[in-house]
């Protein structure tokens, strides 16, 4: 590595900042639970996974985190995933392939619309506490 | 492609002595193993301070913070969490493990309340970026304040921004940082003028210094350049001990990014700026920690102290203008630089601002390393952070700023810490050490410890530090022994003040703290080990006696047997005794009697 001068050293700031911000939790609003258990990885949950990273990154999105978590119980409807968004119901969707995940983060996330074909449900919580 | 989680792997000394190297290496293996290695990414990091429950490993994005790790789990923790997205339960932090009840575990770091009243200026980067690498640390805002420095502040208007913020020095006598450098930069007595950091750490159970070094070194190096700008300075030199070999080679990785990116060197940055930093090892004694005597160690001479004035901030190093801060006040200035004097300013109280790092050990349930804004008391740190006593004992003391302060008590426990209270109580904020003691530590054992560390420590250049220390410690030997007499309390008192008042440095005039802020606080004890020969902590051995009472005892044995020099005798079914003579007071029989016979006077 050559000596930088000032105006390179801010612009390798601004990248390293980029990418050492997935890191922070702070001000991450927006959520995006992928089920990995055997049966979601089975359906292909990895490749819905990398799609909505590689979207995130594209739309350079920095207040969407992406959380894995284990088997959500929909063994038939794999790969499933929820989102929630501030302001929006939490959903769960069904059958996420690379290109449902892509539409998920341009409609529901950008756009604030549900992507309706593929809405599952409502997490149970959200039913226990309407009640 | 970005990763899609990252793995903290906590690189302080107390873990990677508990094998977190291992840890790090079989984690990268696992992941290899299972295709993942370009997804995620394992990072070694500083100490994030819980050393209590080391080796620790936190999994992003989910946060989950993984506790006393051993190497054999890497496997499980990649293959549960990171392919199957299941957080691996035993590992996870439970606050109430010891209280033996099924309970919801709060699984991230924001739950525990070790971390819920702490405020992290100096160890902003510990435990969060990979040391090792210039870059993390720059995409951390790392060198905006020193860009800031050198091209939009003059050297007055950084001195101004010290001031505006109030920062005082760590290391322990809290003198304004901003005269220090003042007077460097106004000095005429020569243009070749020095920067350096006292990272010569040597209190006992004190490591804030080190773990900062660890976990961040850029950060001190990007403050002693801003010094070097301001007071005209082209060298620095970081003093710092040998035995910190993790932090040594550390500072030597940054030393050498440093250069190579230009931010070290000639003409930082394409300004007209140019300065260097090199290392120097202190073999160890603890009067290198004082300025002159470290300055003197640093030309080569044996480290002894000079008496001041003159003040290093003019004839310092090589008689030259010297600015000579701490590791923990470097740390803090990249910041006020960036965020203004205004803003640190906002933090802590009147006369105190910013934040302070303490080594939190003893008694306490979570011994780490922790950052907490001035003014918090000491009840939050002990029992909010430090989760109080270990065993559910009763709090006794707190000993602040190691062989140089004093205890603070039960009673004062909700007074705000800072630099003029705890003066007040007869302690000083110290460089951070905190050492909490509980209802079995006895005071005169204490004041004992540390007089026996300084007596051992003292150069021998002075008679009021060399003599005075010696003959202090003699008095409280004879009084644990249970040959004290009641002049001896006016004795010491007078020895501390000949100490206090002429000794050469601080080391010697602050020696007798431990003594008089004992004397002071718990002189019934003193009096108890006096007239009663009696100490109720049963911490000097050469006052207690293990008493069987023939009553209770049934003649079982086991304490004969336990007993590792033969002291106890008796027939089986039969009242034993001890021999007073022979008995080492280890008190193994008393904890190995069934039946309470033994009793401990």
């Amino acid at each position: 590595m050559a000596k930088v001068t000032l105006e390179e050293l801010r612009k390798l700031r601004e990248n390293k900042k980029n990418e050492i911000h997935k890191r922070e939790l702070e001000g991450k609003e927006i959520e995006i639970i992928v089920g990995m258990g055997t049966c979601g990885i089975a359906a292909g949950a990895k490749d819905a996974l990398d799609a909505f990273l590689g979207q995130i990154d594209a739309n350079g999105l920095k207040n969407v985190i992406v959380k894995q978590t284990g088997c959500m119980g929909f063994c038939n409807y794999e790969p499933t995933i929820e989102v929630r968004v501030p302001g929006m119901p939490a959903t769960i969707y069904n059958r996420v392939n690379a290109e449902v995940a892509r539409r998920i983060v341009a409609e529901h996330i950008i756009d604030k619309k549900l992507v309706s074909e593929y809405v599952f449900d409502k997490p149970s919580i959200d039913i226990i506490n309407q009640k | 492609m970005g990763y899609r989680s990252y793995i903290l792997v906590c690189g302080g000394t107390g873990c990677e002595s508990s094998r977190a190297d291992l840890i790090y290496q079989n984690l990268r293996k696992e992941l290899e193993k299972q295709g993942l290695h370009e997804q995620v990414q394992v990072i070694k990091t500083g100490c994030f301070g819980f050393c209590e429950q080391g080796p620790i490993v936190k999994i992003l994005p989910e946060n989950s913070f993984y506790v006393q790790v051993k190497p054999e789990d890497a496997q499980e923790l990649i293959a549960e969490h990171i392919v199957k997205g299941r957080q691996v339960e035993r590992l996870l932090y439970n606050p109430e493990k010891d209280k033996n009840r099924a309970v919801t575990i709060k699984p991230s770091s924001e739950g525990i309340g070790f971390y819920q009243k702490q405020y992290r200026i100096v160890l902003r980067n510990c435990g969060f970026i990979d040391p090792e690498k210039i870059e993390e640390y720059i995409a951390r805002d790392g060198y905006v304040a020193l860009e800031k420095a050198l091209f939009s502040m003059t050297p007055d208007q950084v001195i101004e921004e010290l001031k505006i913020s109030g920062l005082r020095g760590r290391g322990g006598a809290g003198f304004p940082t901003w005269m220090k450098w003042n007077f460097t930069k106004q000095a005429t007595t020569s243009t070749t003028k020095y920067i350096v950091c006292n990272a010569d750490e040597g209190d006992p159970g004190a490591y804030m210094d080190r773990s900062t070094l660890e976990g961040d070194p850029h950060s001190v190096l990007e403050a002693m350049t801003i010094a070097g700008y301001t007071v005209g300075a082209q060298m620095g030199y970081i003093y710092i001990r040998a035995e910190y070999p993790l932090a040594i080679e550390r500072l030597k990785i940054a030393i050498k990014q440093a250069k190579e990116f230009g931010l070290l060197g000639e003409k930082i940055l394409g300004s007209d700026f140019s300065f260097d930093i090199e290392l120097r090892y202190g073999a160890g004694a603890f009067v290198c920690g004082e300025e002159t005597a470290l300055l003197t160690s640093l030309e080569g001479n044996r480290g002894t102290p000079k008496p001041r004035p003159p003040f290093p901030a003019t004839n310092g190093l090589w008689n030259k203008p010297t600015v000579i801060n701490n590791v923990e006040t470097y740390a803090n200035i990249p910041m006020i630089i960036m965020k203004g004097g205004a803003w640190f300013s906002s933090i802590g109280t009147a006369t105190s601002k910013g934040t302070k790092v303490f080594a939190l050990t003893g008694k306490i349930k979570n011994s780490g390393l922790i950052e907490v804004p001035m003014g918090i008391t000491l009840r939050e740190i002990v029992f909010d952070i430090g989760g109080g006593i270990i065993g559910g004992k009763k709090f006794k003391a707190a000993q602040s700023g190691g062989p140089s302060g004093g205890v603070i008590t039960a009673d004062v426990l909700d007074t705000p810490i800072d630099y003029e209270n705890l003066q007040k109580l007869g302690s000083i904020m110290g460089s951070g050490g905190l050492i909490v003691m509980d209802e079995d530590d006895c005071m005169i054992d204490i004041a004992k410890y540390y007089l026996d560390f300084t007596v051992d420590e003292s150069c021998g250049k002075c008679a009021p530090c060399r003599i005075g220390g010696k003959q202090l410690f003699g008095l409280l030997d004879k009084i644990a022994k249970g040959n004290g007499e009641m002049e001896d309390i006016q004795k010491m008192k007078d020895i501390s003040l000949a100490m206090q008042k002429a000794s050469l440095c601080q080391l010697g005039g602050t020696a007798p703290n431990p003594v008089m802020s004992t004397l002071k606080y718990f002189e019934s004890e003193y009096l108890d080990h006096i007239q009663n020969k009696h100490c109720e902590s049963g911490k000097c051995k050469d006052l207690l006696k293990f008493i069987i009472n023939p009553e209770k005892c049934i003649g079982c044995t086991v304490c004969a047997r336990k007993c590792p020099v033969n002291a106890i005798s008796g027939e089986k079914k039969q009242p034993h005794l001890i021999d007073q003579a022979k008995c080492i007071k280890c008190g193994e029989c008393y904890q190995a009697c069934k039946f309470q016979a033994i009793t401990r006077k």
